[in-house]
């Protein structure tokens, strides 16, 4: 589900991952200069006239190749690094949406908060932004340091327990951008990816609303199961009586792309293997399994988790 | 040729089991884009299918030596029409199993069927 190209990094979508970007090839190509030049005077050394020899291992040469040439393009790098990325730490406009999303092992809860900082909507590993418009995401950890990468979005950035790292990041178009954490978190880390979906500013105010509006959840029958099953325990459900926070939110979780943190397609079946085993999906993470579930109420389950939109 | 190759077990034995092998045969199916169809529905997340190293769910039978499984959900006579049916909507082909519907087309399910039966060999 988060496969794609793993030259990601090499592919920006956005401002922030742009100059990144940009900043690789020039060290790329810096480094392939300069490798070119250390090959040339190996050359010389081992095979090169006397003459040439002689002008390579002269004061000269040390003065200008080993003090004059480092200084004078690490310099220049330094300041033009510091130049191109400075955007990456400006402030950003007052109106910018904030999203706190914080890691858990293994997997990432997602806070949408208003303009004075509060959550006002929760989700788990999936993010939605509109396009063309910077997103300013606060960083934060429950348990051990993970890290917040979406290559095509953004550079990574450590979520540290106790602290608040801010990361800003766009995308210029609509699309979905896969991520990962990116610092070992202990047992399932490598399957601890996240989704990141842009929409048209449009469709994305669209969304939004029609998750704030109130809503009915008509099926009883899967209400009930939610709940006599102890997954309310772990899990919320807006607008019932589910509101277990140890796990992630499931108010939304019919409309995400991707189970178990950005790692396997949602359907029916998948919810339900994951219902039923998630520990031979992801072994180690903290949902137990429920095999002691009937066919019936396993289908009911799934069904009823997948109209959460 | 990928056909070719995926189906050259097929081959190889269908001198050794001629019925089951006649049976099973899905000339217009492909086995390699129903490999691509098990992925990209997860059917892993219940089930060890052959040739998938990730996932190999448990909710599900494993479904190695398909092939050579004589019903299919211990019920249905393992033939190619009705594995296609069950694969894409099992509810309506079984009343009563716990495999939902999946969000295949029927030339997806068709290509899963030849899959299964293609690498499902003991």
């Amino acid at each position: 589900m988060t496969s794609g190209s793993i030259f990601a990094v090499f592919d920006p979508a956005g401002p922030y991952a742009g100059s990144i970007t940009t900043l690789a090839w020039v060290l790329i190509a810096m480094f392939v200069a300069v490798l070119a030049v250390v090959i040339a005077a190996l050359w010389i050394a081992l095979r090169g006239s006397g003459r040439l020899k002689a002008r390579l291992g002269g004061t000269r040469a040390i003065w200008i190749g080993g003090i004059g040439f480092p200084v004078v393009v690490l310099t220049a790098l330094l300041v033009y690094g510091l130049t191109l990325t400075r955007h990456l730490t400006a402030p950003m406009p007052q109106d910018a949406m904030r999203v706190r999303i914080t890691g858990e092992m293994w997997w990432w809860r997602v806070a949408y908060l208003d303009p004075s900082g509060r959550p006002f909507m929760l989700d788990a590993n999936e993010l939605h932004i509109p396009a063309g418009r910077p997103v300013l995401l606060e960083l934060e950890s429950n348990d051990v340091i993970h890290s917040f990468w979406v290559p095509r979005l953004s550079g990574k950035l450590d979520m540290v327990p106790g602290r608040r790292n801010t990361l800003p990041i766009q995308a210029d178009g609509p699309g979905v951008f896969a991520g990962q954490c990116a610092e070992y978190c202990g047992g399932p880390h490598a399957l601890m990816g996240f989704v990141v979906i842009a929409h048209e500013p449009a469709a994305f105010d669209r969304m939004m609303a029609a998750r704030r509006a109130p809503r009915p959840v008509p099926d009883e029958r899967g209400r009930q199961l939610f709940r006599s099953t102890g997954c309310a325990a772990c899990h919320r459900i807006a607008g019932t009586e589910a509101n277990g926070m140890a796990g992630p939110d499931l108010t939304h979780v019919g409309s995400r792309r991707s189970l178990g943190a950005g790692i396997l397609p949602n359907n029916r079946g998948t919810l339900a293997g994951w219902i039923g085993d998630s520990q031979a999906i992801k072994p180690g993470n903290r949902m137990p399994p429920y095999k002691t579930l009937s066919a019936a109420d396993l289908q009911a389950l799934a069904a009823y988790l997948e109209a959460r939109k | 040729m990928h056909t070719v190759r995926a189906l050259l077990p097929l081959l190889l034995t269908a001198g050794c089991k001629p019925p089951p092998d006649e049976a099973q045969h899905m000339p217009q199916a492909d086995p390699v884009r129903g490999k691509q169809a098990i992925v990209r529905a997860g059917c892993g997340a219940c089930h060890v299918v052959p040739g998938l190293r990730w996932p190999q769910g448990q909710s599900g039978p494993s479904l190695e030596g398909f092939a050579d499984q004589g019903l299919i959900a211990g019920r249905l006579p393992n033939r190619p029409d009705l594995l296609v049916a069950y694969v894409r909507n099992a509810p309506a082909t079984l009343p009563g199993t716990t495999m939902p519907a999946m969000p295949l087309t029927d030339g997806e399910a068709r290509d899963v069927a030849a899959y299964l039966y293609a690498s499902g060999k003991r």
